[in-house]
């Protein structure tokens, strides 16, 4: 500004001191002949042509079909079996217990649903329970947590954080755990029974550990107190959440299982990411080769419903369902991949149509690639 | 001294007195004797401030005028959103960079302001020596108050604006140099005002002038002298009186000079315009596309949060017995309610804008514009100097430039003066062997009169030598002559004949030195009277009477000097147009066709004439003159009329051609320039055929070109020839037009008669140039250069405009263009001072143009819709989540992957892009200079590119959305049967994004430099790093630990492997089709199409 038009009397005895951008320090020098300064870095200044980007069509084309029958044919032979247990309709066992739901209840209502399997479930088979139009990703929902509170943080435990509001006390105790996701957690109980041919009732034995991240099992979840076995003192002076029947430390009688490492309990807060989801419930494990897991035959699901979602017209599920190595039933990744590898194969077949038909003309005049 | 406290506090009302039209000055403060009472005057003191800020108001002031624009007040509305309202994302997100962005800058501006201040402190505490009571006392330069007697020594600069009482030189003269105020380097001389040259320390006198005024070139005043028991003598006191702040003594070893004007008051500080904040085209695009943007924003924050209340209205959704509300909710009114929802939306979707782009788009023009100042095709090693860059904020404007508007003198051409031959009364001398000879070329019919024409010989050469202003350098000050420019050393077969003219205008320098040649030598001023070394090695003595100066307007000068056998007699030298109407038309024929011939051969032409005073004539001419000169009022009108009146009824004697030669390679760059679709425009304050020449050598007119006239002697022939030019059909075959149209001309076309027909000749002018491949405009004044770029920036389709000039008088149109250069040459600093870039050599100005502004724009272009596309693809899977979690503006992605997606993870890569991209290589861009037609127009960032890139980042964010989403309808994605939650949603879906995006880049890249392999794959890895480095410690200052593990589970899901591979590959498939598909067009375009990674 004004000040550079004084530097300019310097310039006139040829001084350099002109804040200029850059200007001082070159005015009086040569610029240096880097291969950077100069912009004459070696580079690579790849191409894309036709002749390169053909053979990239074909060999994606090439590589997904394969991949996405694989994939389609592996999610197909995962046996899967859903049930809803709802009670919506009249004609459901559940239909009682899902209108004379009250949280004051204390005697549970049970229902009793019976099912056949058409195909013999041979490996491990994984129980879930679904929900539907439950936004358990609903803002609010989701920071309605206190996740030092459930790493075992004491202070946490006696002063909740605010996000767990209106989850967050109890007749002035302070609730752990606290927050709607915790207040929410599900508890219906699910027991299995296989109905043999000739009509005993054998109930099948569920695993309830191995369902949560080994991650949030281990670390991200603490009880209060560390190792101390006694979880009742340690939760002395809370609340239980107000739609639970018991409090925290009573979940489970196994206190590898109990307190916030509820596996259980852990499942339930992660959240799940779309509003109709499935959690895992149980595992049932293969005992032997000779026999499948669950044989085909007759069953039926004893449910001691809790867990109210008429209000919001919710559904709940109950899903069997075999793993294979990419995971649940779902054949959306087999069709993507044969789909695109499918395009890819196509679109390379017309662009060599292309290239041959309308290409040689340019190719002719030109360097081969 | 005890007036010395009242004064300084009435200094401080510096305009106090503006409304007088003029100021009395006690020259050292001493009351005078017939004057009324001694009124010390309030003047401001000598303080220069340009600085803006002071330590105090630094915070406030700069904070206000950095939240005055319009994106930093966006983002700071929305985090103070975010601290208010309860929203989904934490005031950091925002405030982190904005906070950042607002420090870089207060810094970078509290820096300059610094440097502002050193300066002016330089300037302020500057030791100057003041005359006070008769004792020379050593004070600060801002302690000084007008009417303070200033000593000033050789190659100091002068503290104010002096009048100049008194000078170690014998005739009371001092050289200045002006360079620092308007580009002329050459010596000045500057007089004391007569009669002073006596006892400074108690000169009574009065100095009455005119209030401070910008004009350098005027001044007006009037200087009582008090003798006792006499009437005040009166001197007038004109601008060769007055030594201008800023200017430079040279060649005088002291003077003495009294202050009129002060600190702000002086002409340089009143001088003083900042320059104009230059805004490129690409800036405005950004402006436009950024409403766009929020439109969008608005759209779709208003839509969800329409969309919440429709959904809310069903029962048992808004409030489920599973996430009740806070008493607080419930309490809030509905409709604050539903107003902080659509801030909420708002922020959540805020990302789409973001603050990133500024700072990249910054850091991409600053460090961008390293690679000029580093280019060594630039560095100049006559002046051993390089490209300068004066704002980095125009870079790529380099690559859009439609109109190129020249100055001929000292940019086309070099000006460097040779005398090449000269014409005495029709007959043709050139120098050879010095030695003049006769070639014979006469257009007289009579015979040659040898002694005749010897007598003309002598006359014509001694007026070469006498009509001048030429000063010969002193042998005592030849080391500083390496200094100074305009000063020619010359060298003469004789060593001891070594001799350096000091002259305001090279070619008076050639004159003189051609003068010599022929052997007549000028040996100098010496009080008064010229000596001049005629033929015969005699000292030949005139008396210099007046000195009638050179000015545009009258483009001549003369002398009136008195021989030393009492013959008074004139010189005059100028223009053919200005001298051909002074002379006896009879002369005039003979003299015209050299002068013709010359000026079509590209040199620089002057007539010469003399004339003969009798004492009668004289007498009238020297008290006319000395009245004007000391007029108070219109001084300039009554001195211009009385020039005119003695420069008439001349002789012709001769004609002189010098030649300007071209600068080097000249010719190739206009053409390159013409190549790239360029038009160029020649402004020159030169005369048309000279000029017309110049554009011949320079192929700017090729042989072919039909040539239109417009000047005032074409303008005689038809009024309505203007309007006929535009009638005509241009388009009629291939036929080039060049167009020449002279400064009476165009003021006529500016500024009609008629007001009502100004509009319509504007356009027909414009609509005549614009069909024209190149324009002459000749006879331009400075002001009319930048009335023409105006007027040309201003029309249809606003072209961008670049202007190239080395002189002050190209500053104006410099200032005016999109883009200014300037060029190192010799006339001085000023116009370098007032470009933006500024090379060494007209030829750089081709790859200037053609090699760094057709990247630049290439790199800014891509850079800017890069940004858009990527965050609208950030956000798009953010906005269609709403639709899935009860329009609750849960974010989709994690605070840190918010924050960091643009500032650490896609920002590194883009940055190296758009720093070291060559999508074709400067060499190629240089020898095609069509290939700067293919960016012409701001090709990338119209709306056709826009929109493509928009559609791509819908299609991406779309399908990074809703792929994710098909896989999450399983939500058991694991090998144990374990399942994924939201946050290993959001984290897949940026995962993919991040790659895509850098992907995409890496696609767009042509030119894959260790850097851009570094910066790519980096900021892959860093992003894995990062990630399983976030979620793989439980962080005590986080409220919740969000990602704990969610990246490293993810990883261990073949599934999530297997979505993310094929979306990204999905993503960017129909990219790699279009590159394919794309069809060469043109003959080279195959090479270098192909190479373009933008579809249009």
């Amino acid at each position: 500004m004004m000040a550079s038009s004084y530097s300019a009397k310097e310039e006139d005895g040829h001084h350099s001191g002109s804040a200029g951008l850059g200007g001082a320090a070159i005015r009086t020098r040569k610029p240096d002949n880097t291969a950077f300064k100069q912009q004459r870095l070696p580079a690579w200044q790849p191409i894309l042509t036709a002749g390169t980007v053909l053979p990239a069509f074909f060999i994606i084309g090439l590589i997904f079909i394969p991949i996405g029958i694989g994939l389609y044919v592996t999610s197909n032979n995962i046996k899967e079996f859903e049930i809803d247990y709802t009670g919506t309709d009249m004609s459901s066992p559940c239909f009682n217990c899902s209108q004379s739901f009250s949280w004051n209840s204390t005697t549970p209502c049970k229902c009793v649903l019976f099912f056949s399997l058409d195909q013999p479930f041979e490996s491990n088979v994984f129980m879930y329970y679904g929900l539907s139009n439950f936004y358990q990703n609903h803002r609010r929902y989701v920071k309605s947590r206190d996740d030092s509170q459930l790493n075992g943080d004491q202070r946490s435990l006696k002063e909740p954080s605010k996000e767990c509001e209106p989850y967050r006390t109890n007749e002035n105790k302070p609730i752990a755990p606290c927050g709607a996701i915790a207040n929410s957690m599900f508890n219906d109980t699910l027991d299995l029974f296989y109905i043999d041919p000739n009509g005993t009732k054998t109930q099948i034995l569920l695993i309830k550990k191995g369902i949560a991240w080994w991650t949030d099992k281990h670390v991200k979840f603490r009880n209060p107190g560390g190792s101390n076995p006694n979880l009742t003192a340690a939760f002395i002076e809370t609340a239980k959440p107000v739609n639970w029947h018991k409090p925290v430390y009573e979940l489970d009688i196994d206190s590898e299982n109990n307190g916030f490492i509820n596996e259980d309990f852990i499942v339930w807060m992660r959240t799940a990411a779309l509003p109709t989801f499935r959690k895992l419930y149980r595992i049932i494990q293969k005992k032997n080769n000779m026999t499948p897991t669950l044989p085909r035959g007759s069953y039926s699901l004893e449910v001691t419903y809790n867990y109210p979602v008429r209000s919001f017209e919710g559904r709940k599920r109950m899903i069997l369902s075999t793993i294979s190595w990419m995971g649940g039933k779902n054949p959306f990744l087999g069709i993507a991949y044969i789909t695109v590898g499918s395009i890819c194969f196509f679109l390379g077949v017309v662009l060599l149509f292309i290239h041959h038909k309308y290409g040689n003309r340019n190719n002719s005049s030109d360097v081969p690639n | 001294p005890c007036c010395y406290l009242v004064k300084k506090l009435m200094n401080k009302s510096c305009d106090y007195e503006k409304r007088v039209d003029s100021r009395t000055i006690y020259v050292g403060h001493r009351p005078c004797p017939d004057t009324e009472a001694f009124i010390p005057s309030k003047f401001c003191d000598n303080r220069i401030v340009s600085s803006k800020y002071t330590v105090w108001n630094f915070l406030p002031k700069n904070l206000f005028e950095q939240f005055r624009r319009i994106a930093n007040f966006y983002f700071l509305i929305i985090f103070l959103v975010q601290v208010i309202v309860d929203t989904p994302t934490s005031p950091v997100t925002s405030g982190l960079p904005l906070f950042f962005v607002i420090t870089v800058t207060a810094i970078k501006q509290g820096y300059e302001d610094w440097l502002r201040h050193k300066a002016d402190n330089e300037v302020n505490k500057y030791p100057v020596t003041v005359l006070e009571d008769g004792r020379s006392v050593k004070k600060e330069s801002e302690k000084i108050k007008v009417g303070d007697v200033v000593e000033v020594v050789e190659d100091e600069t002068f503290p104010c604006d002096l009048i100049l009482l008194q000078s170690s030189r014998e005739d009371g003269t001092c050289f200045v140099t002006t360079a620092s105020l308007d580009g002329e380097s050459n010596h000045k001389t500057h007089y004391t005002v007569p009669d002073t040259e006596k006892d400074l320390q108690a000169l009574p006198a009065t100095i009455e002038c005119e209030q401070p005024q910008p004009d350098l070139y005027k001044f007006v005043g009037r200087m009582h002298i008090y003798k006792p028991e006499q009437e005040p003598a009166v001197r007038s006191l004109g601008p060769e009186n007055l030594l201008l702040k800023g200017a430079t003594l040279k060649n005088t070893k002291k003077i003495y000079g009294v202050a009129v004007y002060t600190g702000m008051e002086t002409k340089m500080a009143l001088n003083y315009q900042g320059k104009s904040q230059k805004r490129s085209a690409v800036e405005k695009s950004i402006n436009a596309f950024l409403l766009v943007y929020l439109c969008i924003l608005i759209s779709k924050a208003v839509v969800c949060t329409t969309l919440k209340y429709v959904w809310q209205s069903k029962e048992g959704q808004d409030e489920p017995w599973y996430n009740q509300k806070t008493q607080k909710e419930k309490d809030t009114n509905m409709y604050l309610k539903m107003f902080t929802d659509f801030l909420s939306f708002m922020v959540l979707f805020n990302f789409i804008i973001p603050v990133s782009m500024y700072v990249t788009v910054e850091m991409q023009k600053f460090l961008g514009s390293f690679f000029i100042t580093w280019d060594k095709d630039f560095f100049d090693p006559e002046i051993q100097e390089g490209a300068l860059v004066n704002t980095s904020d125009l870079n790529e404007e380099l690559g859009q430039v439609e109109y190129v508007f020249t100055d001929k003198t000292g940019t086309l051409t070099q000006n460097n003066m040779e005398f090449i031959e000269c014409c005495i009364d029709g007959f043709q001398y050139k120098h050879r062997d010095t030695r003049s000879e006769l070639d014979g070329f006469t257009v007289t019919d009579g015979p040659v009169n040898k002694l005749q024409q010897k007598e003309k010989e002598e006359l014509f050469l001694r007026a070469l030598c006498l009509c001048h202003t030429v000063q010969v350098k002193e042998a005592g000050s030849e080391v500083l002559a390496d200094q100074v420019d305009g000063i020619d050393g010359l060298l003469l077969p004789q060593p001891e004949e070594e001799r350096g003219f000091i002259a305001s205008s090279p070619d008076e320098i050639a004159l003189v030195r051609g003068a010599m040649e022929y052997g007549f030598t000028f040996l100098g001023l010496e009080s008064k009277s010229m000596k001049i070394k005629n033929r015969e090695n005699n000292i030949e003595e005139y008396k210099l009477l007046h000195v009638l100066n050179f000015d545009p307007v009258r483009r001549r000068m003369s002398v009136i000097v008195q021989t030393k056998s009492g013959e008074t007699l004139l010189f005059c030298k100028g223009a053919d147009s200005s001298i051909f109407p002074r002379v006896r038309p009879e002369e005039v024929d003979r003299i015209r066709m050299h002068v013709e011939r010359n000026a079509t051969e590209g040199y620089r032409t002057l007539c010469v004439a003399y004339k003969q005073l009798s004492a009668e004539e004289y007498a009238v001419a020297d008290t006319g003159l000395r009245e004007a000169r000391l007029a108070l009022q219109d001084r300039e009108q009554k001195l211009m009329a009385m020039y005119n009146q003695v420069e008439t009824g001349m002789s012709l004697i001769g004609a002189t051609a010098v030649e300007d030669r071209l600068q080097e390679e000249a010719a190739e760059t206009m053409e390159a320039l013409q190549g790239a679709g360029m038009k160029v425009w020649v402004l020159t304050g030169d005369k048309m055929e000279t000029a017309k020449s110049t554009c011949y050598a320079c192929r700017l007119f090729q042989r072919g070109t039909e040539l239109l006239e417009l000047t005032v002697r074409t303008l005689e022939d038809g009024r309505l020839k203007l309007s006929f030019l535009s009638c005509r059909s241009w388009s009629t075959a291939n036929q080039d037009y060049g167009f020449i149209i002279d400064g009476a001309t165009l003021s006529l076309v500016m500024n009609p008669p008629r007001e009502a027909d100004a509009s319509q000749y504007r356009s027909l002018f414009l609509q005549i140039c614009q069909n024209c491949t190149a324009v002459l405009c000749c006879r331009m004044a400075p002001l009319q250069k930048a009335q023409i770029v105006k007027m040309v920036k201003n029309s249809k389709g606003s072209p961008i405009t670049l202007s190239i000039g080395d002189g002050a008088n190209d500053v104006s149109m410099i200032l005016e263009a999109h883009v200014g250069i300037g060029i190192k040459g010799k006339e001085g600093r000023q116009a370098v001072r007032n470009s933006d870039y500024a090379i060494p050599k007209l030829k750089h100005l081709k790859k200037l143009l053609l090699a760094h502004g057709h990247l630049y724009y290439v790199r800014i272009a891509h850079l800017v819709q890069y940004f858009f596309y990527k965050n609208l693809c950030f956000i798009l899977p953010q906005f269609l989540y709403q639709f899935f979690c009860g329009y609750s503006q849960q974010p989709l992605y994690d605070a840190a992957y918010l924050t960091m997606y643009n500032i650490c993870f896609t920002s590194m890569p883009i940055l190296a892009y758009s720093l070291l991209e060559q999508h074709i290589s400067m060499e190629i861009l240089l020898d095609n200079a069509a290939l700067y037609r293919e960016i012409a127009n701001n090709a990338m960032l119209r709306w056709r590119p826009f929109l493509y890139w928009t559609v791509l980042g819908i299609f991406q964010g779309l399908l990074f959305f809703f792929g994710v989403r098909f896989l999450f309808s399983n939500p058991a994605l694991q090998d144990n049967g374990q399942v994924f939650g939201n946050w290993s949603y959001g984290t897949i879906v940026f995962t993919v994004l991040v790659f895509t995006v850098t992907l995409k880049l890496a696609l767009d890249t042509r030119h894959w430099t260790w850097i851009n392999h570094f910066v790519i794959w980096g900021s892959l890895a860093f992003y894995v790093f990062f990630s399983f480095f976030w979620g793989g410690i439980i962080w005590p200052f986080l409220k919740q630990q969000r990602l704990y593990f969610v990246f490293a589970n993810m990883l261990s899901s073949v599934s999530a492997w297997l979505v993310i591979i094929i979306l990204i590959l999905l993503s960017l498939l129909p990219e790699i089709l279009l590159v394919v598909l794309r069809k060469p067009r043109g003959p080279h375009s195959r090479q270098v199409y192909l190479f373009l990674p933008f579809p249009f």
